[in-house]
């Protein structure tokens, strides 16, 4: 992980002659840690400068392009100039739903405008981000608690259950788009006659639903994970105790599988906000299902700097929510995988 | 110590929020005059490429093959795009900006001409690089031009045509409200009566660009400026509302887009479909169809004669970046030739832009079809003609959506295009 290395020297010696360290002015007087610390650096190098390439390049030339205007039309030529820098214009625009003014200047975005659409994306995606999470939370939690147990024929229902997740996102929307149509099997089951991509209420529903059925299987594994660190002997203990079933589960199996949990629901959080293909083949973004992603995807049709500015700001809200996770809700993704590396207790 | 504790979640959020966000930064968004690279290797001969989507019915590797054969020094390479529209448009972009020089003729949608034009990423087809275009129909022609500059090469075209029911409607109407009028037979039969494209998609701008064109409207004036707050375009708009509101267009249409509404009217719901030519065959052959023998086409209803169908097709265009351009030049006049078109027609059923065709008696036996396609062509209106194409399409579906769903007047939702098209042309 590219950015343990950053505030690793800070921390000093407090993790007690853990060998990863790296810096040449950190810890170690010690000769044997400093070329220890060469070494890793060297090791890691090739890591990081593919990092370097794939996610920091592209982060930085989509902010600087964000602070670009797009480009004008040029009313003598008909062509295309480039239209120069614009400060934070464009980022004022989006945050304020601002269109460009025919005679210059901005006006409020008027309805048809992908500006005009920034703040109700904004609620539609965490909207769909709090309901899809609950969710695939609660019926995960159902589902792992019955894979986890002893019984004939479990290797088959954890494969089955494992469905759902492995079929692509796009083909699972278009599944779910036959079974949504005026004449397909939801009307048909259910004697009604729903437009269900075709307003607005049962087109979020349409979208939340496909979501969960497509999504439950990664949290149940997730969940089922946690769970079987669980020892045995606790449950036993309990029992000998005297603890009813409530009572295990609640102050037995909640609190122990409470740091799976919280990374299941941080992974799910994070891939909700970003929700994209579903509403995109469902309804189109039509009646209100527009998230994000189908925005800053629309946005670099018509223009590639205001896109990204859009995108910045997208990045800023999914890392806030992540920030927020990690720092209160104690959903510590670090220590679970890297605690080999650094032992931070 | 409250530093590290505070840097951790910050740095873990940062990782998490990168890695999961696909990082959604478009390519470089340079922009080029064009002036200089369009006067660059007019005389260039050379092997070249021609770039299209997919190419689902075979028409293209032999139409190579043969070129191939004819010209063993200046062989076409195919390089083949996926089958989505989209897709094909931004793998065209990309490679545009980049300056592909081995993108040398690429396939436009007619819709993306103006975009690419403006870029000055497409070779203007005039003085040496000119080609024939007498025997054309006339809006294919407008299609492919950008500023009254011809930029690409019409190949293929395709309007929309009206599939009614022979055996309920004795004759097909000719206008909206004769159309409207035989609504109670449907409703004698207890099916349908008319439905079209409407969810809110492409096929919603060219249902709606027809309803307002048809109606004597337009929405761009020939300056190139929104156009739509005018009584026409109101009227045109107004005879879909009113369907909706009155049941002659059933309410699940709002969900339709080609398939379902071909669907609907093959299983015997609908009176009268507006839909493409590639309907015909799939109406007259496939098993399940109930209107195999009771078919009929026609223009599509217009105020007082043929309405104003949005074009389809496709153009070849030249890019600015080849470096072989005369063998480009040589490559898309063969496209064109009456032959080409002939195959293009009878393998592909791709519809012809060479007037004649139509005529053809070989043709016509094979696509029965063809004259009532010709009417509709040639009073078709290409959908607007703008750079700004993208914002152009979204302001009229999210608008004409709303009007359709009752949500707000026709004249509301005309105003809000009009603003929102404003809005795109004014650069951001």
């Amino acid at each position: 992980m590219a950015t343990e290395l950053g505030p690793t020297p800070v921390k000093g010696p407090a993790s007690g002659g853990t060998p990863v360290h790296h810096g040449p002015k950190g810890v170690g007087e010690d000769n044997k840690i400093l070329s220890q610390g060469k070494w890793a650096t060297w090791l890691l190098a090739p890591t990081i400068i593919a990092l370097g390439i794939v996610i920091v390049y592209p982060i930085i030339s989509a902010i600087v392009m964000s602070f670009q205007k797009d480009a004008g039309l040029d009313p003598a030529t008909g062509l295309f100039t480039a239209g120069g820098p614009a400060g934070i214009q464009n980022y004022v625009n989006w945050l304020g739903q601002q269109c460009a003014a025919p005679g210059g200047g901005t006006v409020a975005c008027p309805p048809g405008t992908l500006g005009g659409q920034f703040w109700s994306a904004t609620g539609t995606t965490f909207l769909f981000t709090v309901i899809t999470v609950t969710f695939e939370t609660i019926l995960g939690f159902w589902m792992a608690m019955i894979m986890a147990r002893t019984f004939k024929g479990r290797g088959l229902v954890r494969a089955a259950v494992l469905v759902p997740w492995a079929i692509p996102t796009a083909v699972t929307a278009q599944l779910w788009l036959f079974i949504f149509a005026f004449e397909g099997i939801a009307n048909k089951l259910f004697n009604a006659s729903i437009l269900w991509t075709g307003s607005e209420w049962p087109a979020k529903w349409a979208v939340i639903i496909a979501d969960t059925w497509k999504t439950t299987p990664f949290m149940a594994l997730l969940i089922l994970a946690g769970l079987q660190m669980i020892p045995a002997d606790v449950y036993e203990a309990a029992k000998v105790d005297g603890a009813t079933a409530w009572q295990r589960f609640r102050l037995i199996t909640l609190p122990l599988v409470k740091p799976a949990l919280m990374v299941a629901i941080l992974f799910r959080t994070l891939d909700a906000l970003r929700m994209f293909d579903l509403p995109y083949i469902l309804t189109g973004g039509a009646n209100n299902t527009t998230t994000l992603s189908i925005l800053v995807i629309n946005q670099i049709r018509q223009g590639f700097n205001s896109a990204a500015a859009l995108s910045t700001i997208t990045f800023i809200i999914i890392f806030l929510v992540a920030f927020i996770f990690v720092r209160f809700l104690g959903a510590n993704v670090v220590e679970q995988s890297g605690a080999t590396g650094k032992g931070k207790k | 110590m409250k530093t590290p504790r505070f840097l951790l979640p910050a740095a873990t959020a940062g990782v998490l929020a990168l890695t999961l966000t696909a990082c959604g930064g478009g390519g470089g968004g340079g922009t080029t005059g064009g002036g200089s690279d369009a006067e660059a290797n007019l005389e260039g001969r050379g092997p070249i490429t021609y770039v299209q989507g997919k190419d689902n019915s075979n028409v293209v590797r032999p139409l190579l093959d043969k070129w191939n054969a004819a010209h063993p020094d200046e062989q076409v390479t195919f390089k083949e795009q996926t089958d989505q529209a989209d897709q094909q448009h931004d793998d065209l972009v990309q490679n545009f900006q980049a300056k592909n020089e081995n993108y040398d003729v690429v396939s436009v949608d007619v819709v993306w001409t103006a975009e690419f034009a403006a870029r000055g990423w497409l070779q203007p087809l005039e003085g040496n690089m000119a080609i024939e275009t007498d025997g054309m129909l006339e809006p294919t022609i407008e299609a492919g031009s950008y500023q009254d500059k011809l930029y690409t090469a019409p190949v293929s075209s395709d309007g929309g045509i009206l599939y009614y029911r022979k055996d309920l409607v004795p004759e097909a109407p000719k206008t909206w409200d004769e159309m409207m009028g035989m609504c109670s037979i449907a409703k004698e039969n207890n099916i349908g009566c008319y439905a079209g494209q409407f969810k809110q998609y492409e096929g919603l701008t060219v249902n709606a660009s027809e309803a307002i064109n048809s109606a004597g409207g337009s929405v761009l004036g020939d300056d190139g400026k929104p156009n739509l707050t005018t009584p026409e375009a109101e009227e045109g708009l107004n005879n879909l509302v009113d369907a909706f509101k009155n049941g002659n267009i059933p309410a699940e249409a709002i969900t339709y887009q080609e398939e379902e509404s071909r669907r609907a009217f093959q299983e015997g719901k609908l009176l009268f479909l507006r839909n493409w030519p590639y309907v015909y065959n799939l109406a007259t052959t496939e098993g399940s169809s109930q209107v195999k023998d009771v078919l009929g086409m026609a223009a599509l209803p217009g105020k007082d004669g043929p309405g104003a169908s949005s074009l389809g097709g496709h153009n070849a265009a030249i890019s600015v970046y080849s470096k072989n351009k005369a063998t480009a030049l040589d490559f898309v006049k063969f496209l064109i030739e009456e032959e080409q078109q002939k195959f293009f027609a009878t393998q592909g059923s791709l519809a012809p832009v060479l007037g004649d065709l139509y005529e053809d008696q070989e043709l016509v036996a094979k696509l029965p079809y063809l004259p009532v396609l010709k009417t509709s062509i040639e009073n078709a209106v290409p959908r607007p003609v703008t750079p700004f194409y993208p914002a152009v399409t979204q302001a009229i579906q999210e608008n004409s959506y709303a009007a359709l769903k009752g949500e707000k007047s026709a004249e509301q939702a005309l105003a809000d295009m009009q603003k929102s098209i404003e809005s795109a042309g004014a650069g951001s």
